[in-house]
């Protein structure tokens, strides 16, 4: 078992650019032994999938292996010529994408682009590639395999998808599969499935994986080993076990600080400062020095060595004994913005609650149009019949799988959708009914920060020209509108000088800092934050849930925090509502609904987040299938083709609510 | 004094030369609108295409500044005024136009290009390639035309060289002025392509275009430098007559095109629904119709019109003028279905983008969101769109032309000159100096243009801004 299969010494990869040389993997060396999950982690831009790709010699055009040894049971990838290569390639390692959504051809049936591989590395006549592909599919649990051959990419969910790109890479039976987060598109729920699928097939054929993802909880899930990587380089490698109990490097100590949990709550998160730096950048000394709070001079002037230690290492000047310690931490002197953070801490429970803003029976239905004449045939009943309250200064979070309809109930409160029936009682106005001019002027009250920081700013405004345009609307502070986004920009922890660059000049964490930004600027009591954080790295979403919490403190804003992530709700919200299928099926005190969950969704959806302790025991729930469509919900209890409780009654009418507490609101017939 | 004469596409030329002079103007008192600009001026590239581009601009201008002749006074009469039309570019060319050979010449050529029986003095009769009347005509010795060419072209360059030269001369000593240097610090940077501005490469194509100027010219005006057409006309003229129509065509057309296209296309795209259906079927309708049976139909009825009200055209140039703007309108009420199919897609794709959502979320009013957010996004594709289709609607007059409903065939314009060519490479031996000609010109034209394009579409997109 403790063979060595794969072998990457000393890897090197750079890419030319016409000014700069970018060294996206600088100096990496790991081995994967056969029958071994080995979890390559690291924040964006560190250069993990480039090293995927390295191995694979998948290389965009502009970079190349400028040095290093890549040994595959004995043979030099790195030496083989592309034809020879070719031979390595989804035969004897496979390889599996981010984006299940993309990576298969949508005009051949799936049946046929698994057979594909098949005939090509086996020779296989057409009637044996169709009986192994049809045991390929059956393999990665893909019900009814007979039928599904002959289904094309787009009848298929995301989660399903993702098991035929599995089933394709097996489809070589190779003896390392590398997998480029293959579940960070996903649902939790459909996340926990996959992972276990890959589990599962990973022991019974011996495969090594090489899985590369940025979060802490799949590594916990499923490694043998970890190799921590940050700016081109590995900083740590270490057993699964050890790294969660004890990690050594201060970046992965940082990680773990960083995760909003439970036990923060009340406490601002640790954050890293700053971002991954440039890989283009000369470095001299630690990369990570300017990050870190323990560096002191030797980081910022020698290199650090990297210490191995039975199979395990490390690459931090803390740990070399030949490097004396009696040195005081440079850190200090560089702003301790988060330790200042953390003093001033205790976000008080001050606010006065009486509810700002009240849903009642809000629903959203889309009509589906067909025939000649553009008939209505259905409707698509992404919002059905949702009903809460959020107090000033408080949070409510919505949660619940990609398509429960959680973002579209976000835009029809802000009326960005148009809302079918319902109210919308905000500061006592019902803005369901407004209209023009009214509802313009109103709009100033509630704002919205979106997911994606990329498509959330206008790439040809410049951000001070974006931060202008709400203030120019409302009227507020004419003539002086360039003092209060000074104002602004400082608020959400910007230089003042950003106001004449574009969009595109920022990361993705000033970016959606940007955003905040704009929804600021007009003065808002009430934001929808729809996933604002879920498209950035752990260390940033730090970053942003502090300053989201600080501001709350500071304006007295309220929020309706939109997320799938759980653990962000047990740092940040005061209230849960569980969302399935356009329905609220679980409302209440977030201590209370995540405590003690009542609805088997929100049990499910609950054990299904991946739990980086790996002291804590827990029993996990599976949930089959997926959500399905809201054009044709099922019948009864929306549920019940997933729910493990499932009674007669289910199936026949939807639950009321029952009452567990006050505040504890259910809809289940268990209760 | 010459009578001017205003003809329809002269007002809408200078129209268009005073809006985008102003608009230019205004953009500069823009910071962000500076900055692209500035770019522009950066790109070495963009700046060769300007420079020829200017060439052409020069040339389409003089040619529209139109006016009559005054004939020769006679005492007691009235003034009379010479029937034909003429534009400064006539003026300035002027052999050219009027050195009309019986028929086809080669370039550069002093003999005819086909045979002809000549009778001499005795009465004999015999096949020769007989004489040019105006091409060579200056030549005794017809062995000497070659050594005359060189002589005439180097005598030409090393003159051109020198106004070259001085002219640099003088845009240096102007650059120092503005930039309030000493000129020889000026001379460096430019030399060394140091300024901000791609100075050098402007200089070296406006010099280079300059030399060769010169060296041509007195070979323009010895022989005929494109040969001559079938009625003898000098085909460099034709050439540099139909620049004007070539550009009115694009630049007109384009004008009544974009209107139709960004307003339908963007409010399609934006509106969606009802708006969108209407649209859509509007512009589905129209391209089902073939565009030729329209614009032929469109055609034939001005010619009606013309034909009822003809006191109203009373030159031949205003009823070909009249025909050209109408060409264009008809091209420009026809065309946009491309673009805008183009625009409402992109459009629907930018509605749904976050920032456009949170500018509906800030309270925004449509207009302005679709002015501020939804077309500074699609630009560019106005910008490729209406230059490529450019190159197609100077084409598609030669199309058209062939059909007999393009411009007036009294018209000169690179289309009746590839109309003609048809012919002419049927000939034997074959004629392919008109076709070439018009090619080449036609060449220069939109490649200039698509380079220039491709600049300005740089400069207005944000993340390729050097600092």
């Amino acid at each position: 078992m403790t063979q060595i299969l794969l072998s990457v010494r000393n890897l090197c990869t750079t890419f030319d650019g016409s000014k700069v040389v970018v060294r996206a993997v600088d100096d990496v060396s790991f081995d994967i032994r056969r029958g071994e999950i080995f979890c390559l982690l690291g924040e964006s831009g560190c250069g993990k999938s480039i090293t995927a790709l390295s191995i694979l010699r998948l290389l965009p055009s502009a970079g190349r292996i400028a040095s290093g040894t890549i040994f595959f049971d004995g043979v030099d990838l790195c030496r083989l010529s592309e034809e020879n290569m070719r031979l390595y390639r989804g035969k004897r390692i496979a390889m599996i994408f981010q984006e299940p959504m993309t990576a298969l051809n949508p005009v051949m049936t799936i049946g046929q682009q698994i057979a594909e591989v098949r005939q090509r590395h086996f020779s296989e006549r057409p009637v044996d590639s169709h009986r192994r592909t049809l045991a390929l599919l059956d393999q990665v649990g893909i019900p009814d395999p007979k039928r599904r051959y002959d289904a094309y990419p787009h009848q298929m969910s995301g989660g399903m998808k993702q098991r035929v790109m599995i089933a394709m890479a097996l489809a070589g039976e190779p003896e390392v599969l590398i997998a480029d987060e293959p579940t960070t598109a996903l649902d939790v729920t459909i996340q926990a499935q996959i992972l276990d699928l890959l589990r599962a097939i990973q022991k019974a054929r011996g495969m090594a994986v090489l899985l590369i993802t940025h979060d802490l909880g799949v590594v916990s899930e499923v490694a043998d080993r970890v190799a921590v990587m940050y700016a081109g380089q590995i900083v740590e490698l270490a057993e699964r076990q050890a790294f969660f109990q004890a990690s050594k490097h201060p970046y992965s100590k940082k990680l773990f600080d960083s995760l909003p949990h439970r036990a923060k709550r009340g406490e601002s998160l640790a954050v890293i400062r700053g971002g991954v730096p440039a890989l283009s950048s000369v470095f001299i000394g630690c990369r990570f020095a300017n990050r870190c709070d323990e560096a002191w001079e030797v980081c910022e002037t020698a290199t650090p060595r990297w210490l191995t230690q039975e199979g395990t290492g490390v690459r931090c000047h803390l740990y070399d004994a030949t490097v004396s310690k009696n040195q005081v931490p440079v850190a200090s002197t560089y702003p301790k913005k988060d330790r200042q953070e953390k003093e001033s801490g205790a976000w008080g429970e001050g606010a006065v609650a009486s509810p700002l803003l009240r849903v009642s029976d809000l629903a959203v239905h889309f009509p589906i149009h067909q025939g000649l004449f553009q008939s209505v045939v259905g409707h698509v009943k992404a919002v059905d019949g949702i009903s809460f309250e959020i107090d000033v200064g408080k949070t409510l979070a919505l949660v619940g799988e990609s398509g429960s309809g959680k973002t579209t109930a976000g835009k029809a409160i802000l009326r960005l959708i148009q809302p079918t029936r319902g109210l919308i009682h905000f500061q006592g106005v019902d803005i369901a009914k407004l209209h023009g001019k009214e509802l313009r002027a109103m709009r100033k009250s509630f704002q919205i920060v979106f997911q994606d920081p990329y498509a959330s700013l206008n790439p040809r405004m410049m951000v001070g020209e974006i931060l202008r345009e709400g203030l120019v609307v409302h009227r507020i502070d004419p003539g002086r509108e360039d003092v209060r986004i000074d104002r602004l920009l400082e608020q959400v922890g910007l230089l003042a000088d950003a106001k004449r660059r574009y969009p595109h000049e920022f990361s993705g964490g000033q970016r959606q800092r940007i955003s905040i930004a704009r929804a600021l600027s007009v003065a808002p009591r009430f934001i929808v934050c729809d996933e604002p954080t879920s498209s950035l790295d752990a260390s940033i979403q730090a970053q942003i849930l502090n300053l989201l919490k600080q501001l709350q403190v500071q304006l007295g804003l309220s929020y309706l925090f939109i997320t799938h992530n759980l653990s962000i709700v047990e740092y940040l919200a005061d209230d849960v509502a569980v969302m399935y299928l356009g329905r609220i099926v679980e409302y209440g005190k977030v201590g209370e609904v995540l405590a003690s969950p009542r609805h088997p969704y929100t049990q499910a959806l609950l054990s299904a987040v991946p739990e980086i302790d790996p002291k804590t025991q827990r029993e996990i729930i599976r949930l089959q299938g997926d959500i399905p469509s809201p054009i044709s919900p099922p019948s009864g209890c929306h549920f019940h083709p997933r729910c493990p409780h499932a009674m007669p009654i289910c199936k026949e009418t939807y639950p009321s609510p029952t009452e567990k507490g006050t505040t504890h609101r259910v809809l289940c017939h268990l209760y | 004094m010459p009578k001017p004469v205003l003809l329809w596409t002269d007002v809408l030329i200078y129209c268009l030369l005073v809006s985008s002079v102003l608009a230019l103007f205004s953009a500069l008192k823009k910071e962000h609108l500076r900055l692209p600009l500035r770019q522009v001026t950066g790109c070495p590239t963009a700046m060769a295409a300007l420079v020829v581009l200017f060439f052409y601009l020069l040339v389409g201008l003089s040619d529209s500044f139109h006016f009559r002749l005054k004939l020769d006074e006679r005492p007691g009469q009235q003034i009379q005024y010479a029937p034909e039309v003429l534009s400064l570019l006539d003026i300035f060319v002027g052999p050219l136009r009027t050195r009309v050979e019986t028929t086809y010449s080669a370039p550069l050529a002093i003999e005819a290009y086909t045979k002809e029986t000549v009778e001499d003095k005795t009465g004999r009769r015999s096949r020769v390639y007989p004489r040019l009347l105006y091409g060579g005509s200056h030549l005794k010795d017809p062995n000497l035309r070659l050594s005359d060419i060189y002589g005439k072209a180097v005598k030409g360059s090393a003159f051109g060289l020198v106004v070259v030269t001085f002219l640099a001369t003088i845009g240096v000593f102007l650059l120092s002025r503005v930039h309030k240097t000493v000129w020889r610090i000026t001379a460096g940077r430019v030399l060394r392509g140091q300024c901000h501005a791609a100075w050098r490469t402007t200089f070296i194509t406006a010099g280079v275009l300059i030399i060769i100027f010169f060296a041509l010219a007195p070979l323009a005006t010895h022989y005929h430098l494109l040969g001559t057409d079938k009625v003898g006309q000098d085909v460099l003229y034709l050439s540099l007559k139909a620049v004007r129509t070539g550009l009115v065509i694009a630049t007109l057309t384009t004008l009544i095109m974009l209107p139709f296209a960004v307003l339908l296309g963007i409010s399609a795209g934006y509106f969606k629904g009802r708006i969108d259906d209407l649209i859509q079927y509007l512009y589905t309708t129209l391209s089902a119709v073939p565009g030729v049976l329209l614009i032929a139909a469109a055609v034939l009825m001005l010619q009606i019109y013309m034909d009822i009200h003809a006191d109203d055209f009373s030159s031949i140039a205003q009823r070909a003028d009249i025909r050209l703007f109408f060409l264009c309108v008809i091209l420009g009420s026809t065309g946009w279905i491309g673009l805008c199919r183009l625009l409402r897609g992109e459009t629907l794709k930018i509605t749904e983008l976050e920032y456009v959502q949170a500018a509906r979320a800030l309270g925004v009013s449509q207009w302005k969101i679709i002015t501020r957010h939804v077309l500074p996004n699609v630009t560019h594709i106005i910008l490729i769109s209406a230059v490529l289709d450019c190159s197609g609607l100077v084409l598609s007059e030669a199309v058209l032309s062939y059909v007999g409903v393009g411009v007036d065939p009294s018209m000169i314009s690179w289309g009746n000159m590839i109309n003609s060519a048809r012919l002419e490479m049927a000939h034997e031996p074959i004629i392919w100096w008109s076709l070439l000609a018009a090619f080449m010109m036609m060449f220069g034209l939109v490649l200039s243009a698509n380079i220039f394009a491709d600049g300005v579409r740089d400069a207005l997109d944000p993340h390729l801004q050097r600092g």
